[in-house]
């Protein structure tokens, strides 16, 4: 085992710091050393996007990164949408539009939407589409979440989210 | 006609949302691989590299010098417990860890464990095992030369031959094919591919030696037949033992079987006396959990020149694997492949079917399918269309002249079905006006001048879904009904279980919406259970589309038995007699005299506070329900196809499906169900495929090499229904979770070949990847 490394990283707003394994995986830093569950892993490959959270705002796979490149660093995961107990608005458009039914993709699948509309805000079906494409989804056939992410841009061009 | 409830109650037919979606959409869910338990190790497993090998030896000293290492199990440790093999679903065994040989790539060898995931994966990097390599065999049509290595030693029949099933009338058949002016062949392969949910196996395995109690948290589809499988296999008291299935990432008919990994996790926790955690990674998932299909099939029609169909001879060679490991619990070695006569009123049929072992993974589960209909929808769609083509007809044409007229239901097929309900044309007629058809076809035609290609495709399946009955289904014995529990507490709200369970089904919000129909409690104020055998009534669990079929109809029993009881308090309370009574959803009133009434919810309060006299207290129900048939849902779905004659791209530009599941429950999940079917037939039709090399190797042992569809790839599909009641279900549904997977496969093959049909083009085997159309485009000359 090799030489352990400290490394502190601002995981949804709250700076979490430990001792990592060189080797350690951002996913399992999040999910097993911070105990954030809600980001999954799917496929070790980086082709599901299960494990898909942003880093410094940019969407990254977690499953083919390591924790020590995260050191100093923000992510954000699913675990930090909720804002003040109100949902963000991808959360929103997923359950109206019915643009989940296992719920495994789900949280991958919001924060590569979310990175698409702070890039695209009005985007076109085909660049939903595009924007989505890293994530798998075996449950929905995607037109359900094109749906969902079509809601929360109006609602964030409402200006709902403040 | 199910009576329509307000919003407020929300009884079948309302667009819902969905209650489940709350945990889920907050990182919430509780899935295997998030469970943590204080003192829990990890294990991983190693597999062998080898498609058919002799195990000389296993030495494990250097993995055991890991930090952290706590064991490794291997098949010799499992044989001296009599674990090293265990009973299939399907009169087969297979073994839990290697002794002797080897018979698959990736087949489990030995359990590492220790007190990190990552230590554990060292270990498994560590075990040192010596094999012989053994010749391979992996092409089925092989598998009975008299020079194929001879794979199961175990068996006492020294041969690779598993079953040889078959059923109808098989010289009145060959009479009919003989005589026949016209006949259709067609040789098909549904090729083996795998379900591949989003979330891989795993399991959390919790031996408490102070309690003796066992706790499986387990990624399964069906957590009370795996207890008792489990109790039975394992010899452990079946009070002892906990399933629970939590937050299932998706199943398809992976998460029915119990894997190896499972057992070896149990094994070690009783050891250890420690919790141990088993998550596949995703190529475990792919190489060695239960694939799908693998059906090399030939389909020959015989019938009149006018189209007419007479007869239909099926003969199939299906591939298992090492071991039969089947998830099917009918009688029928092939399931109900013998459905193959589809949507058609055919005189006289003939099916059989021969399964072969071959040095690839075990399997044969039913994936988004009621155990082999996929590959029969598959196969008799697409030789009617061969046979249209054969006959120059339209193949919308042909299949309207042959439908099971809608006045003959319930139909008895001459391979042994009763069909229950259908009105065939009905849906295609609705399918072609979507679609436009006529105007499809003019513009094909102007395609076809400017040497431009584009097909259409037409399937119009019947599914036959819903095990039981239980006396033609059953798993170790155990009959294929379903229960619901209903509990209504004093306030008026209410707790069901089921012994069902979802993997993004929505049974959370669909199941309620049942009992708010039947007894009209709004279904908000009802919650839903179901996944923990200590608590949940026995149940055969979610597939096959049966959980609507059967667990939901004793859904709907278990809340007339309540409304039963709610009668007699409801005339006690209002001093007339039970006759006296009318219901409408959420009270009893006096007829005539409708401002006389009391709510389910007096009721429910009075049930535990005002009873008549000698009624006991409460009002609760449970229901096991053994359905008297199978459901049989049907639709016809459309695709259209434009090929990019460079690069034999296939695009699909439009896809109308239109689908009748009988009585709906909640639309918005009906059609979300129907989306993802579609996709997944997608999927099957032109990109999954797990194939091997000549030296067993997998190939598609990963989402790199297998593939599966974007949001880009998959098109917008465009829904549409017809309603036919089942006319023997409580609540007339049918179930509708498989019915896009079976029908599609076949519609966007045949929109391919309807595309190049004109060059001669016949048949295509799946999956179409660019490379084959491209390959026939240059065969043909077209460029």
């Amino acid at each position: 085992m090799a030489e352990k490394h400290h490394i502190r990283v601002r995981l949804n707003g709250v700076d979490k710091e430990a001792d990592v394994e060189p080797r350690l995986l951002l996913v399992h830093f999040i999910r097993d050393v911070a105990g954030q569950t809600g980001t999954h892993l799917g496929c070790d490959t980086t082709n599901c996007g299960a494990c898909t959270v942003l880093l410094d705002g940019r969407p990254i796979k977690s499953c083919t990164f390591f924790a020590v490149q995260a050191d100093g660093r923000e992510i954000m995961t699913v675990e930090g949408l909720i804002h003040d107990g109100k949902l963000h608005p991808i959360q929103e458009g997923f359950r109206q539009e019915h643009g989940l039914q296992c719920g495994f993709c789900t949280p991958g699948m919001m924060m590569s939407a979310l990175a698409l509309l702070e890039k695209n805000p009005e985007p076109t079906e085909e660049e939903i589409r595009w924007g989505i494409s890293g994530n798998l989804c075996r449950c929905t056939g995607y037109q359900n979440i094109v749906k969902a992410v079509q809601y929360a841009a109006a609602k964030m061009h409402e200006g709902v989210l403040v | 006609m199910i009576q329509t409830t307000s919003p407020e109650i929300g009884g079948m037919g309302h667009a819902v949302k969905r209650k489940e979606d709350a945990r889920f959409i907050q990182g919430k869910g509780n899935y295997v691989d998030d469970v943590h338990l204080p003192g829990m190790v990890f294990g991983h497993v190693v597999r062998s590299p080898y498609g058919h090998a002799r195990l000389k030896s296993i030495h494990i000293d250097e993995a055991m010098k890991v930090p952290g290492a706590l064991a490794v199990i291997t098949g010799a440790d499992l044989a001296a417990a009599g674990l090293a093999w265990m009973p299939t679903l399907f009169h087969d065994k297979q073994m839990v860890l290697a002794t002797g040989k080897v018979l698959f790539q990736a087949q489990e060898v030995a359990f590492c464990v220790a007190t990190e995931q990552y230590a554990a994966a060292d270990m498994a990097e560590l075990v040192e095992v010596e094999y012989d390599e053994l010749p391979v065999l992996v092409d089925p049509h092989k598998a009975l030369d008299p020079d194929a290595p001879i794979l199961r030693e175990d068996r006492e029949e020294k041969s690779n031959h598993i079953f040889h099933w078959e059923v109808g009338d098989k010289q009145g058949t060959q009479q009919a094919i003989q005589g026949s002016p016209v006949t259709a062949r067609v040789d098909a392969v549904f090729q083996r591919c795998h379900p591949a949910p989003l979330e891989t196996c795993g399991c959390v395995a919790d031996f408490n030696p102070v309690t003796s109690k066992l706790t499986i948290w387990l990624t399964s589809q069906a957590p009370h037949a795996h207890r008792t499988l489990f109790s039975i296999v394992g010899g452990i008291p079946e009070q002892n033992i906990r399933v629970i299935s939590p937050d299932i990432g998706g199943g398809f008919g992976n998460k029915v079987p119990i894997y190896p990994g499972y057992v070896c996790a149990v094994v070690a926790s009783l050891k250890l006396g420690r919790p141990v955690k088993w998550i596949e990674t995703r190529s475990e998932n792919l190489q060695s959990t239960g694939f799908a299909r693998d059906y090399h099939m030939t389909a020959e029609i015989a019938a009149d020149r006018d189209g007419t169909v007479k007869a239909l001879r099926v003969k199939t060679l299906a591939d298992h694997g090492a071991f039969n490991a089947a998830a099917q619990p009918s009688k029928f070695p092939a399931g109900l492949f013998s459905i193959c006569t589809g949507s058609y009123d055919f005189p006289k049929a003939f099916c059989e079917v021969d399964g072969v072992y071959t040095n690839k993974a075990p399997g044969g589960i039913a994936y988004r399918c009621s155990f082999r209909v996929t590959e029969a929808a598959y196969l008799i769609e697409r030789a009617m269309d061969v046979l249209a083509h054969q006959l120059k007809m339209d193949p919308a044409e042909l299949r309207l002249k042959n439908f099971i007229p809608s006045d003959k239901f319930p139909y008895q097929c001459p391979l042994g079905w009763t069909y229950d309900s259908g009105n065939y044309a009905a849906a295609m007629n609705l399918a072609l006006k979507m679609a436009g058809y006529q105007d499809l076809r003019k513009e094909q035609a102007e395609k076809r001048k400017k040497g431009e290609l584009m097909g259409i495709g037409i399937s119009s399946f019947t599914e036959i879904v819903g095990a039981g009955p239980g006396h033609t289904f059953d798993i170790a014995g155990i009959k294929m009904f379903d229960s619901c529990e209903i509990r209504i507490h004093p306030t008026g709200k209410a707790i069901a279980r089921l012994g069902t369970k979802s993997q993004g089904q929505g049974h959370e919000t669909t199941f309620p919406q049942i009992i708010a129909q039947e007894l009209g409690i709004p279904q908000q104020d009802i919650v839903l259970e179901e996944g923990d055998t200590d608590t949940a009534p026995y149940g055969l669990g979610t597939y096959a589309s049966r959980s609507t079929p059967v667990a939901g109809a004793a859904t709907a029993m278990a809340a007339r038995k309540i409304r039963d009881k709610a009668r007699k308090i409801a005339a006690h309370l209002l001093e007339v007699s039970e006759e006296d009574l009318d219901w409408e959803p959420g009270k009893f009133f006096v007829k005539g005299a409708p401002s006389k009434a009391k709510t389910i919810q007096e009721i429910a309060f009075a049930a535990y506070t005002n009873l008549p006299e000698g009624m006991e207290a409460g009002l609760e129900a449970v229901h096991y329900y053994d359905p008297p048939n199978l459901t049989f849902p049907f639709g016809t779905y459309i695709c259209v196809v434009d090929i990019d004659k460079g690069t034999g791209e296939v695009k699909v530009r439009r896809f109308i499906a239109v689908d009748d599941c009988g009585n709906i429950i909640n639309p918005m999940i009906v059609e979300g169900q129907i989306h993802g079917g579609l996709t997944e037939g997608l999927a099957i039709a032109f990109m999954q495929l797990i194939s091997y090399d000549e030296s067993g190797n997998v190939q598609g042992g990963n989402f790199m090499d297998y593939l599966l569809p974007t949001a880009v790839e998959t098109p917008h599909w465009e829904t549409g229904k017809t309603c036919t009641p089942s006319p023997h279900h409580p609540i007339g549904a049918k179930g509708v979770g498989e019915s896009p997977n079976v029908g599609s496969p076949a519609a966007f093959v045949n929109a391919v070949v309807d595309a190049l049909s004109h060059l001669g083009v016949t048949h295509i085997d799946m999956p179409i990847a660019p490379w084959k159309v491209w390959q026939i485009l240059r065969e043909k000359g077209i460029t």
